[in-house]
């Protein structure tokens, strides 16, 4: 108690001399002190435990399912693959864990990072807790490319599907910015132009399906619509985690940028940010970041949404912390929730999606009932 | 017609200066020819009806509106050739109704100032810190660094974006109508503070007595042109009040320093509202 006193002191009298000192600069040394930032910042190692958290769950991951694979397995599966020695395992065994168990979570980590910091951003950029990866369309834009290669022809394999995810996606995506440019730019209009633009490609999505696919097409269909990390192979993990990390790359340079946008996009120019560049160019990367991972996984719902959430009420709303702990905290989440949709009615796979939302609805409900009580 | 650089106001090229600015919103003329210099290190008030432009003209000065003609200089460099973190850090802009939905705290909010002194990916530097530190002390508001947005009240949520406006560490402070919404101690309080910044204020106001008590000088616009300028004292008087808001009034001097006090009296033309 003395001590904080004796703290609470310093501070009263440093706050007198820099009052003193106000009229003629700071003229005086005073003893830096730093100020902190926000009070329920977590302590810094707090990345590092993300971090240590994310490398645990994978390697729990791999040993989950109908094959018994122990973690040691797991690691001497991979020594081996890069050049080590032999692992000691049979083919079948080794094959089920470098070319099933390790790509598909790697790819889940990797779409549940991407799709956290998709949130993250989206919802400061356009000052609305409920906008997602998919407010601007891109998902279902994305479903209906790859229900066109699927319900339409064009060959089926899933590379084509993924083509068509991705072209879909961007289509929906060029629509939007159109749109909400022509309806006057503001952030608002961009948010009702991707309502809008997910309405029409939903209902486009409906129409093929419902004209042209046959029952099993359809649950094949159904199955990518939800979300599924099933398809996941080596090409899928890399090509998502090199755009993940470009995307990275830029939104964490926009760190303060965004901050910038707390109070509006006026307050956002006065501070020296200029709006309309920024708006674009962080668009643009989660749409397209986005797009790849709704192509290699479907769409997975509300990570995007409740994921940065819980890490702001953790963490404060700074972006420098929030986008990497946000990307640790949604690739733990997706890696544990991809785990459960394929171990829990095991042989059969429930899609991701699925179990994102029974888990995410809950969430999505504490979100709105906050915003509700914050006004 | 924005090439003339005949100037009759203010004199030098130093500072933030509007120089014949017009703009349209709608097809209507907002701001018709207005010229304003601010004397540095003077608090000038911006008076006139709903509607007259003084929002407007406040968003050309912070270079968030570009004057459709006429230009807004700084130092002599029209805005639009200042780079927009460098004018951010000489013009920092105090909005009417700043609200957040994001979580937070007074020194998060304060910080935000310091954006653009900041490069991407670079840690806050011990100037940054101290800026902070010494914003939040010139706006009383230490004690409060932890206190979350939502939980202040009006006057201290208009004090933080003062504070974080400091944190800029601007020599020109624009304000739109800081008091709205302010009981009357925090409407003083707050001019004030401003008034004892000693850097460039423009700070438009309903007020005209508290425009009266703090500032140095007044602009009054009237339908987006310039009625009156000047030195409180020569501007304020019941002519002036009579013809820009139709309102009878007394100006007297009852003060030892001679700022004039508006009594008011009724409206001129016997309405409830002038005609705008």
């Amino acid at each position: 108690m003395t001590e904080t006193g004796t703290a609470d002191r310093t501070a009263d009298e440093t706050i007198a001399g820099a009052e003193g000192a106000a009229g003629d600069g700071a003229g005086r040394k005073r003893p830096a002190r730093p100020v902190r930032l926000s009070a329920r910042a977590l302590p810094p190692v707090a990345g590092a435990a993300g971090a240590v958290l994310l490398c645990v769950s994978v390697a729990l991951a791999l040993t989950l399912g109908p094959a018994d694979i122990r973690v040691a397995d797991a690691w001497s599966v991979v020594v081996s693959r890069l050049g080590g020695a032999p692992s000691g395992l049979s083919a079948l065994r080794e094959g089920i864990v470098w070319d099933l168990r390790l790509p598909r979570t790697l790819l889940a980590a990797v779409c549940g990072a991407g799709l956290a910091v998709c949130g993250a951003v989206m919802q400061s950029l356009l000052r609305n807790p409920l906008a997602d990866p998919f407010v601007l369309g891109v998902s279902s834009g994305a479903s209906t490319g790859a229900v066109v290669v699927v319900v339409l022809g064009a060959g089926g394999g899933l590379v084509s599907v993924t083509g068509g995810a991705f072209l879909g996606a961007v289509c929906s995506f060029a629509l939007v910015l159109l749109l909400s440019h022509t309806l006057g730019g503001s952030t608002d209009r961009v948010v009702l132009a991707g309502v809008a633009a997910m309405q029409l490609f939903s209902a486009l999505t409906s129409f093929v399906v419902m004209t042209a696919a046959d029952a099993e097409t359809t649950r094949g269909v159904l199955f990518w619509l939800l979300g599924s990390l099933s398809g996941a192979d080596w090409t899928d993990a890399g090509v998502c985690a090199a755009v993940l990390a470009g995307a990275l790359l830029v939104c964490g340079g926009h760190a303060r940028t965004l901050d910038a946008f707390a109070f509006g996009e006026d307050a956002a120019a006065t501070l020296g940010v200029s709006v309309a560049r920024t708006r674009l160019v962080l668009l643009t990367v989660t749409a397209l970041l986005t797009a790849v991972l709704v192509s290699s996984a479907g769409a997975i719902g509300f990570v995007g949404l409740v994921l940065p959430h819980a890490v702001r009420a953790l963490a404060g709303p700074g972006h420098a912390r929030l986008l990497p702990l946000a990307a640790l905290a949604g690739a733990v989440f997706l890696v544990w929730a991809d785990t459960l949709a394929r171990t829990v009615l095991d042989p059969q796979e429930v899609p991701v999606g699925v179990v994102t939302s029974l888990i995410g609805v809950p969430a999505f409900v504490l979100v709105l009932y906050r915003t509700r009580s914050g006004r | 017609m924005s090439g003339t650089s005949a100037s009759s106001t203010g004199g030098a090229g130093t500072g933030l200066r509007a120089d014949r600015v017009s703009r349209t919103a709608g097809g209507a003329l907002v701001l018709d020819g207005v010229t304003l210099a601010p004397r540095p290190g003077t608090l000038t008030g911006l008076l006139g009806p709903n509607g007259s432009g003084k929002s407007t003209l406040l968003r050309l000065l912070a270079g968030v509106l570009a004057p459709d003609a006429g230009v807004v200089t700084l130092d002599g460099d029209p805005l639009g050739s200042v780079p927009r973190r460098a004018l951010a850090r000489r013009v920092a802009v105090v909005e009417q109704h700043a609200d957040t939905q994001v979580d937070l705290t007074v020194a998060d909010a304060v910080r935000l100032g310091r954006i653009p002194h900041r490069r991407a990916w670079s840690p806050a530097t011990a100037a940054d810190e101290e800026a902070v530190r010494s914003a939040l002390a010139r706006t009383g508001l230490s004690g409060l660094a932890h206190r979350t947005w939502r939980t202040l009240s009006g006057g201290e949520r208009q004090r933080v974006q003062i504070a974080r406006a400091l944190a800029q560490e601007p020599r020109e402070l624009l304000l739109d109508e800081p008091t709205n919404h302010l009981d009357i101690q925090h409407q003083l309080d707050l001019l004030a503070l401003v008034s004892g910044l000693r850097l460039t204020c423009v700070v438009a106001l309903h007020d005209l007595n508290l425009a009266a008590m703090h500032c140095d000088h007044l602009v009054v616009l009237r339908e987006g042109r310039v009625v009156a300028a000047g030195p409180v004292r020569d501007v304020l008087t019941e002519r002036l009040v009579a013809d820009v808001y139709g309102v009878r009034a007394t100006v007297t001097r009852p003060g030892p320093d001679g700022r004039p006090h508006v009594r008011f009296l009724g409206t001129a033309r016997g309405e409830a509202a002038p005609a705008e």
